[in-house]
C-alpha cells in the first residue's frame, strides 16, 4: 500500500553525496588501487587488421630482468573455459564469432591481443613487451560493410565463408506483430515518397578514465577479486565464470569509482580474462591498467551504419508508412550485445508518429575493425537521426513547416495510456504536442526564422538554420520474458534492499552499478522520503558482488526505472513489516495505522511509534509476534511489465560560414519528459551531457581506418572530443507525463539527450544551406563535407 | 637513478627515480597520491593538471626529474583535510561533475585560470578551459560554477 507521506526531498536539486571525495582527490578508481606484491600485465597487440600468426617468441622477453612471465595465445589456449561472451545471438541461423581473450592463430584487427608479459613495474611490463617477436603473415582486410559483402571480400571468419552473420527483420524476428506491411503504401501512386540515405561515422566512446582491471587470487581457498572499471560487475562475474571456469561463488566482482563508461564498459572483455588466468598462474595480484592510444583499438566502439529509410505520405503531410534497411559494422567479433544494437531501434524508426506501414530490415556484418557495440543511445540515435531527417525532407518536399509537419502526425495524448504503435511495441505515456510547445516557447521560433530570412536577404556568408528533433526511445529494457523473445540471453530485472539498522540508519544495497549518475544521492532522496528518515540517514552500497549479491547493473538508462522501482517496492516491504510489529507493540490491528513522515499513528488517538523504534524493536527481538524473522529488511527483484518510454523536442540553432562550412552552435534547447523527475540537477547533467554527446557525433567525432585496418585517428590528438570551447550553454524546459508502468512514475533519461541531438543538428545544417539548394550533408559535418555540400549542390 | 627533492602539497618528498618517470607517474605511484588522473597519453585531456610553482601544468609532459626543487599542489593539496576549495564548492554547488575523473584536473585548472583572469567573460573561461576534457557534463555546468566561483 502506497503511503501519503509529504515528498520533501523528491523533487529537489541537491547537490550530490558523491561529490566531496571526487572534488578532493579521494576518489579510487580501479587504477588507484595497489595491493603488496603486484604485478603488472601487457598485452601485446596486434599492428595488423588481418594477419595469419606463424609464431610468437616470447623467449627474449621472459629472460629480460623484472619480467617474470611471457606467453602466447597458444601457451594460455588451456586457461579458457570458453571463449568471451556474446550474450545477444539474435537469430536462429546467425553466423556467430569465436573470440579468445588471445587470438590463437589470427589476428582479425589491429589491437588484437597477440600475448602477454607480466613483470615487476608498469614500465618494465611496457619494456617486456617491446622484446616479444611476433611472426605474422599479413593477409588482405576489410573495414567497410558494403566492401565486406562483395564478391571476394577477405573474410574475417574464414569458415562460414560470408562476412554477413546475420539478417534481422521485424517480419521475421519480431515477437511484437507490426501493424502492417509498408509495401502497399509504397506501390500506391497518390502517395508521395521521400528517400534518406545516411551513413553514420564509427565513434569512439572516449569515457575519461581508460579501461583497467585488477586481480586478487588467494590460491588457499580458489578465490578471486576483480577490480576492473566495468559498468557490469554482476553480468562480468557470470560472463567471467564462463570464459575462465571459475566457479560463481569464487569470483567476487569489485568496480570501485568507474570514471564514465556511456557503453563502453558494458561489455565482456578479453584483459579481464587474462588477469583472472595470469594472477592465478602467478599466485600474486596483477594489474592492468590501459593506455588511451591502446583503449582506442581495444575498447568497443559506436554506431558505423549504412541507412535506407523512405517514408510515403499524402500530399496534405500525413505519414502512411516507412521502410528501412540498415547495414552494420560489427568489428571483427561480437561483443557482449553487439549483435542486438541495431534492434534496439528497430521499432523506433516511426518516431513518435502514427503510421500504417512498417518495414525495417538490418545486416550484421563482420569487418577487420575494433568490435562495436552499445554506446550511449546504442540504436536510438541511430533510429531517431533517419526517421527526423526524413521527416525534414517530407516537410521540404511538400513545401509544409517542420514543425507542422510533427504536430499533423503525432501520436496523441488521448491514445495513451498504452498505444500500440505501428512497429508492434506498446508506449505507456507521453504528450509529444505539450513537449514540442515547451521547446517552441523557449525557443521563439518566429523569431529565429525572422533572423535566418533577413541575413538570407542581406546575401550574408553566415547564414542560419533550424532544425528539430521530436524524440521517442525505449530503455529499461523488460520484462525478462520479452528479453527472452527477443534471444537475450539475461533477464530485465533489477533488485535492491532495504535494512535498517538497529539505530535506526538505512542500509539501500542496489544492484545497478553507477559511474557518474549520482546514484547515491538519487535513491538516498527517494528512500528517505518514502521511510519518512533524514537524507543522511541513508547508505547507498552498490558496485561490489560481495555487499551486494543481486544485481543486474547499469546501461539502457535503467539505473532509476528498474533498480528505483525495486527499491521503492523493498521499501515498502520494510513498511509493511514494520507495521505489523508496531501493531504488535501498540496492541492495535495492522489497518487501525497510518504511517506519514517515519511515524506510525493509531488512527483517531495521539498514541505512535515511529519507524526507527520498529527498527530496534525489530532487531532486539524482544517482543515480535510469534513466528516473525527478527530483523527490519526487505529486498525486491523487480521486473518491469515494460519499456520505458521518455520522449522530448530539442531544437537547434546554427550559424554556417558559406565560405568556409564551418558550423557554430548558436542555441540548444530541449524540452524532455522523463516522467517523475527525483533529483533535476542530476537529470539536467545528465541530459547536458547526452546532447554534448550527440552534437560531438554530429560534427566532430570519426573514426577513421585506413585500407589497411590502421586507425588513422588512433589517439585524442586526431579523433575531436570536444572542449568547452565548441559547445553552447543548453537552454532545458521540462514537461512531466509520469508512466503508468511503475508505481513511482518514472522514466529513464540517461541516453535521451544523445538520441535526440544529432538529428537536431543535422537539420538545423541541412536547414542553414536549404536555400542553396543543399539537401543532405554527410556525417559528420565538417567543414569539408559542408563546402562539398555547397558545391555540388550547385553544380 | 636521480636523487630529486620536491615539495608536493608543502611537504618535502625527496625520491630516487628513474629518469624516465613522469611527474605523474612519481606523484600517484612514488607518492601515493592517486587524487591526480591520467586519461590519455598525448597531453590532450588535461586529468593530469596540477600546480608546479603557482602555474597549471599538465603533469603528463613533465619529467619527476624536471619537477627537482619546484613546488607542486596537487588536488589533495588544494584545500586542508575535510574542507573544500571555493571552487570545490562551486563545482559541487552547481553539479559540475559527474564521474568525477576529468574532475582534479579540471579544478586544477579553474583554479589557475581564475589566477590569471580573475574576473573571465563566459567566453574567456571556454577557451580557458579548452585543454582539459570532460565527457559527463558537456561543459555547461562546469562553465557556471567557474563563472560562479569568480563571483559571477
Amino acid at each position: 500500500m502506497a503511503t501519503t507521506t509529504p515528498k520533501p526531498l523528491i523533487g529537489e536539486p541537491i547537490p550530490r553525496k558523491e561529490d566531496p571525495e571526487l572534488l578532493t582527490g579521494r576518489g579510487r578508481y580501479t587504477e588507484d588501487i595497489s595491493l603488496p606484491g603486484m604485478l603488472w600485465a601487457h598485452v601485446v597487440r596486434s599492428p595488423y587488421a588481418h594477419a595469419t600468426i606463424r609464431g610468437v617468441d616470447t623467449s627474449k622477453a621472459a629472460a629480460m630482468a623484472g619480467c617474470l612471465a611471457a606467453w602466447s595465445g597458444a601457451d594460455l589456449a588451456g586457461d579458457w573455459a570458453g571463449p568471451l561472451v556474446c550474450a545477444w545471438p539474435i537469430t536462429d541461423d546467425i553466423k556467430m564469432s569465436t573470440h579468445w581473450p588471445v587470438a590463437q592463430d589470427k589476428v582479425r584487427h589491429v589491437g588484437d591481443a597477440v600475448a602477454v608479459v607480466i613483470a615487476e613495474s608498469r614500465a618494465l611490463a611496457k619494456d617486456a613487451a617491446e622484446l616479444v617477436e611476433v611472426d605474422y603473415d599479413p593477409l588482405p582486410a576489410v573495414t567497410d560493410v558494403k566492401a565486406a559483402l562483395a564478391d571476394g571480400a577477405p573474410l574475417v571468419h574464414d569458415d562460414w565463408g560470408t562476412n554477413l552473420s546475420c539478417v534481422w527483420s521485424c517480419e521475421n524476428n519480431s515477437p511484437a506483430p507490426r501493424n502492417s506491411p509498408s509495401a502497399p503504401f509504397f506501390d500506391d501512386p497518390d502517395l508521395v515518397k521521400v528517400k534518406g540515405e545516411y551513413f553514420l561515422a564509427r565513434l569512439i566512446p572516449n569515457a575519461m578514465e581508460p579501461r583497467a582491471g585488477l586481480v586478487d587470487y588467494n590460491p588457499a581457498q580458489g578465490e578471486f577479486t576483480l577490480y576492473s572499471t566495468t559498468q557490469i560487475p554482476h553480468v562480468l562475474r557470470t560472463t567471467m565464470v564462463l570464459t575462465c571456469g571459475i566457479p560463481e561463488a569464487k569470483l567476487r566482482v569489485v568496480a570501485p569509482d568507474v570514471g564514465g563508461g556511456f557503453g563502453s564498459k558494458l561489455d565482456s572483455y578479453a584483459e579481464e580474462a587474462i588477469l583472472l588466468a595470469a594472477a592465478k598462474r602467478m599466485a600474486r595480484p596483477v594489474k592492468w591498467v590501459s593506455e588511451r592510444t591502446d583503449d582506442y583499438v581495444s575498447t568497443i566502439q559506436g554506431r558505423e551504419m549504412y541507412q535506407e529509410i523512405e517514408l510515403a505520405a499524402t500530399r496534405d503531410g500525413v505519414v502512411k508508412a516507412v521502410r528501412v534497411r540498415l547495414l552494420a559494422n560489427m568489428g571483427a567479433y561480437y561483443q557482449l550485445v553487439s549483435p542486438g544494437i541495431p534492434m534496439l531501434g528497430a521499432w523506433l524508426y516511426c518516431g513518435p508518429y502514427d503510421m500504417e506501414g512498417y518495414d525495417l530490415e538490418y545486416w550484421n556484418v563482420f569487418t577487420h575493425t575494433t568490435p562495436t557495440d552499445a554506446y550511449r543511445g546504442a540504436g536510438r540515435p541511430e533510429a531517431t537521426y533517419a526517421i527526423e531527417r526524413a521527416m525534414d525532407t517530407l516537410a521540404f518536399e511538400l513545401e509544409m513547416d517542420p514543425v507542422e509537419l510533427r504536430r499533423k502526425n503525432f501520436i496523441t495524448k488521448d491514445k495513451f495510456p498504452n498505444h500500440t504503435i505501428v512497429s508492434g511495441l506498446t508506449v505507456d505515456s507521453g504528450d509529444y504536442h505539450q513537449t514540442l510547445d515547451e521547446c517552441l516557447r523557449i525557443l521563439d521560433y518566429d523569431a529565429v526564422r525572422a533572423d535566418q530570412q533577413k541575413r538570407r536577404e542581406s546575401g550574408s556568408t553566415k547564414v542560419t538554420g533550424v532544425g528539430f528533433s521530436t524524440w521517442l526511445e525505449m530503455c529499461g529494457l523488460a520484462p525478462s520474458r520479452v528479453l527472452a523473445a527477443l534471444k537475450y540471453v539475461a533477464g530485465g530485472w533489477d533488485a535492491a534492499t532495504i535494512e535498517m539498522m538497529p539505530t535506526g540508519t538505512v542500509r539501500c544495497l542496489i544492484g545497478v552499478s553507477p559511474h557518474g549518475q549520482g546514484h547515491v544521492t538519487t535513491f538516498s532522496q527517494m528512500v528517505a522520503d518514502h521511510l519518512g528518515v533524514g537524507y543522511d540517514d541513508v547508505e547507498v552500497l552498490h558496485g561490489d558482488t560481495q555487499v551486494v549479491p543481486l544485481g543486474m547493473d547499469t546501461y539502457g538508462s535503467r539505473s532509476l526505472a528498474v533498480g528505483g522501482v525495486a527499491a521503492w517496492h523493498a521499501c515498502e516491504k520494510v513498511i509493511a513489516k514494520a507495521r505489523t510489529v508496531v501493531a504488535h507493540q501498540l496492541e492495535c490491528a495492522e489497518e487501525d495505522l497510518d504511517f506519514a513522515g517515519g511515524t506510525f499513528t493509531v488512527k483517531g488517538t495521539d498514541k505512535t511509534m515511529g519507524i526507527k523504534e520498529a527498527a530496534f524493536a525489530a532487531w532486539s527481538a524482544h517482543n515480535i509476534p510469534d513466528g516473525m524473522e527478527p530483523g527490519l529488511a526487505g529486498t525486491h527483484l523487480y521486473d518491469p511489465p515494460n519499456f520505458s518510454w521518455p520522449n522530448g523536442a530539442h531544437a537547434c540553432v546554427v550559424e554556417v560560414d558559406t565560405e568556409t562550412g564551418e558550423v557554430e552552435i548558436l542555441r540548444y534547447v530541449a524540452a524532455d519528459d522523463c516522467g517523475v523527475v527525483i533529483n533535476p540537477l542530476v537529470v539536467d547533467g545528465q541530459i547536458h551531457g547526452g546532447v554534448a554527446q550527440g552534437i560531438a557525433e554530429t560534427l566532430y567525432e570519426e573514426a577513421i581506418w585506413d585500407e589497411s585496418g590502421n586507425l588513422l585517428t588512433g589517439n585524442m590528438v586526431s579523433y575531436l572530443v570536444p572542449s568547452a570551447a565548441e559547445l553552447p550553454q543548453f537552454e532545458l524546459g521540462r514537461c512531466v507525463t509520469p508512466s503508468p508502468t511503475n508505481p513511482m512514475g518514472v522514466k529513464g533519461i540517461g541516453e535521451g539527450g544523445t538520441i535526440a541531438a544529432p538529428a537536431a543538428v543535422g537539420n538545423a545544417v541541412v536547414d542553414a544551406l536549404s536555400h542553396l539548394g543543399v539537401r543532405n550533408v554527410g556525417r559528420p559535418f565538417t567543414p569539408e563535407r559542408v563546402m562539398t555540400a555547397i558545391w555540388e549542390a550547385q553544380r | 637513478m636521480s636523487r630529486i627533492a620536491v615539495t608536493v602539497n608543502g611537504v618535502r618528498q625527496e625520491r630516487d627515480v628513474e629518469p624516465r618517470t613522469l611527474l605523474v607517474h612519481f606523484l600517484r605511484e612514488d607518492l601515493g597520491l592517486v587524487g591526480t588522473n591520467v586519461g590519455c597519453d598525448t597531453s590532450s585531456c588535461g586529468a593530469c593538471t596540477v600546480f608546479v610553482n603557482g602555474e597549471s601544468v599538465k603533469s603528463c609532459t613533465m619529467l619527476a626529474v624536471q619537477a627537482d626543487g619546484t613546488e607542486v599542489t596537487t588536488i589533495e593539496g588544494l584545500a586542508p583535510a575535510g574542507q573544500m576549495h571555493p571552487m570545490q564548492e562551486a563545482f559541487q554547488q552547481y553539479h559540475a561533475l559527474q564521474c568525477g575523473f576529468c574532475t582534479p584536473g579540471m579544478v586544477m585548472a579553474a583554479v589557475g585560470l581564475l589566477n590569471e583572469i580573475p574576473s573571465p567573460t563566459e567566453e574567456e573561461v571556454r577557451e580557458g578551459l579548452e585543454g582539459n576534457l570532460c565527457r559527463c557534463t558537456g561543459y555547461h555546468n562546469i562553465v557556471k560554477a567557474v563563472l560562479a566561483a569568480a563571483g559571477k
